[in-house]
């Protein structure tokens, strides 16, 4: 728990601790260089590039870069036209205005038109203390049920980079919920490699599964970790796609006898948990899930350590979890 | 193949080129009503002088390649327009006239509200209104890396006007120095619940255009030459401006008791009246 008094910094502030290997703006450095081997990517954002990262492709391409203004419908269609016309887009905003605000836009001009438009998105879920305005607690949820849509919840830097290059080259749309700034690089350490559509085992583990994705996976690898102290023997399956959902990684690891927790920065509703239990149930494997997420609810506003904490998704809270279900 | 008619000089034959063609789009949209009974009879024939000037005189395409890439895009937003559009396309030799009676049909290529994903010549999926423009930005931004000499046309209805990414869009177009898109407000002054202007106050909307960085021009829509005048001038100005013309047209025209029928989004017509419907236009044109 932080008992110490944070200032607004800690409402915005970078995810990533003191201390910790970071890689900056790892959505704008792999954008230009997927830029630099494809020349039909383009960039636009809605007056947001320099807080998704998308300034370091704005900056390095300027005549590849669209500014649309704070207008996210008009940024949607724009990029869906650009589309139409063979480039590739990548759009920028926050995951709650490209979700709530432009949804018809990336349903009809790019969804149902099968064009390949990738939103790449920031603060998505709490990643943020400005209160509801900002944070995208349901984003998943608005767009899972999308017809068509790929849809990545990346980890860390490590596989932000890996996964740009892959949902550009997806011949439909795809939404990517970005980490921006300096943000943690975590997966290197786990000989892992992204590949679209595929969830993967980042430790085995005897005693607790946990299936995972986003910024909750690294919090699951600590929690795991602390874990082992305790003779606790934590498994973590990291499924950053969340659509398509990888059911037979989720049946096979689920079908051992293990205590199961799913693990996101995301409503409890719509998001991992439901795609989870919807594979289980589907499958004739329904069994009990533990879902820690966030909860069904406007969150408040204030500092991330202390929210993070209120909401039960710090590392702390998800161990505290685990040793109280086993 | 139809390539760009930049001539700027009008003549009688060109005019009679024109009107044909204008005829055939009102006898293709009656023949798609036909077969429902009813539907937006009312603004096919309010279109059809401008989708004649357009499919018939001013867009470049190709009938053999309808995604040939030098080709002129004309967006539709608002797609239950559709079976104007698909009568100017069929007339334009881009879908056989025999595919027309499958209009709204279940497997047709030619659903109710128009679709790219479903039929050759058809831009963007329309219908839900407030798009068109802003698609038709990314297609002009697209065309401009290309370095295409292609325009983009965006074909809008006066209801669309209401919707704010329909402003967010025009300023976008002005912003970005559009200057090879041109929009078309079909201002037939009628929504689904009654007279546009009663349901929102959009006018002045030539001077709102203006206001946002736009060259607007405003004409009778039912003017064949007032219209092919108007896109040829909005065509070969030299500015940087995004260009609209605002065409005020007429619900039914072409067919007199649809013209003066209470005016309705969506129109009922009983049997005896397609004949009579279509007869008028047979003696319309030749009068």
């Amino acid at each position: 728990m932080n008992a110490q008094r944070l200032t607004s910094d800690a409402m915005s502030a970078s995810i990533a601790r003191e201390g910790q290997r970071t890689i900056s703006a790892p959505l704008g450095h792999a954008l230009v260089e997927l830029a630099e081997r494809n020349p039909d990517v383009v960039g636009l954002s809605a007056d947001l590039a320099k807080y998704t990262d998308l300034h370091v492709f704005r900056d390095a391409m300027p005549d590849r870069f669209y500014q649309i203004g704070m207008a996210e419908q008009a940024l949607i269609g724009a990029a869906a036209g650009l589309a139409q016309e063979g480039f590739v887009p990548f759009a920028s905003t926050y995951s709650v205005f490209a979700t709530r605000r432009a949804y018809d836009f990336l349903a009809l001009d790019v969804a149902e038109a099968g064009l390949n438009v990738n939103m790449v998105c920031a603060l998505p879920g709490l990643t943020t203390g400005y209160g509801p305005s900002h944070q995208a607690t349901e984003d998943l949820a608005i767009l899972r049920a999308m017809p068509d849509l790929t849809i990545v919840d990346p980890c860390d830097a490590v596989e932000i980079q890996q996964v740009v290059p892959q949902v550009a080259a997806v011949q439909g749309p795809t939404y990517t919920r970005i980490l921006r700034g300096r943000v943690p690089a975590v997966l290197d350490e786990y000989d892992y490699e992204f590949e679209l559509g595929r969830a993967k085992m980042l430790r085995d583990g005897a005693d607790v599964l946990l299936i995972s994705s986003g910024l909750m996976t690294e919090r699951a690898l600590e929690a795991a970790k602390e874990l082992e102290a305790d003779r606790v023997d934590v498994a973590v399956l990291h499924s950053s796609t969340l659509k398509p959902f990888d059911a037979e990684t989720v049946l096979r690891e689920v079908a051992r006898d293990r205590l199961v927790l799913t693990l996101e920065n995301h409503s409890v509703v719509g998001g991992l948990f439901d795609a989870t239990a919807h594979v289980l149930v589907e499958n004739g494997q329904a069994r009990k899930v533990h879902p820690v997420g966030l909860p069904d609810e406007f969150l408040d506003a204030g500092a991330l350590p202390t929210l993070n904490d209120r909401y039960g998704i710090s590392t702390d809270m998800v161990v505290r979890k685990i040793k109280s279900l086993l | 193949m139809q390539t760009r008619n930049a001539s700027p000089r009008i003549d009688e034959e060109r005019l009679t080129r024109i009107r044909d063609f204008a005829r055939g789009v009102r006898t293709s949209s009656l023949i798609q009503a036909e077969v429902q009974g009813q539907g937006y009879i009312g603004q096919a024939l309010d279109l059809s002088d401008i989708m004649a000037v357009l499919y018939g005189d001013q867009l470049a395409y190709d009938p053999a390649d309808p995604a040939w890439e030098d080709r002129d895009r004309c967006l539709m937003s608002m797609g239950h327009y559709a079976l104007v559009l698909y009568a100017a396309l069929a007339e334009a030799g881009i879908l056989p006239k025999d595919e027309l009676k499958t209009y709204a049909g279940d497997d047709s290529r030619l659903p109710m509200s128009a679709m790219a994903s479903y039929t050759p010549g058809v831009e963007i999926s329309g219908g839900s209104l407030g798009h068109g423009l802003a698609v038709a930005n990314g297609v002009a931004l697209g065309l401009r890396r290309k370095s295409s000499e292609a325009f983009v046309y965006n074909l809008l209805s006066d209801g669309e006007l209401d919707e704010g990414s329909t402003w967010e869009a025009a300023a976008v177009a002005a912003h970005h120095r559009l200057d090879r898109l041109i929009a078309i407000v079909d201002f037939n002054n009628q929504q689904a619940d009654g007279k546009s202007q009663h349901m929102l106050g959009t006018e002045p909307v030539d001077a709102k255009f203006e206001a946002f960085g736009w060259t607007a021009r405003r004409v009778d829509g039912n003017d064949v030459e007032a219209v092919l005048n108007a896109l040829i001038e909005l065509r070969n100005e030299e500015s940087e401006r995004p260009r609209v013309l605002i065409a005020d047209t007429k619900l039914g025209k072409g067919v007199s008791f649809l013209e003066q029928r209470e005016k309705l989004h969506f129109m009922k017509v009983s049997d005896e009246e397609w004949d009579r419907a279509h007869d008028e236009l047979r003696e319309g044109h030749t009068a």
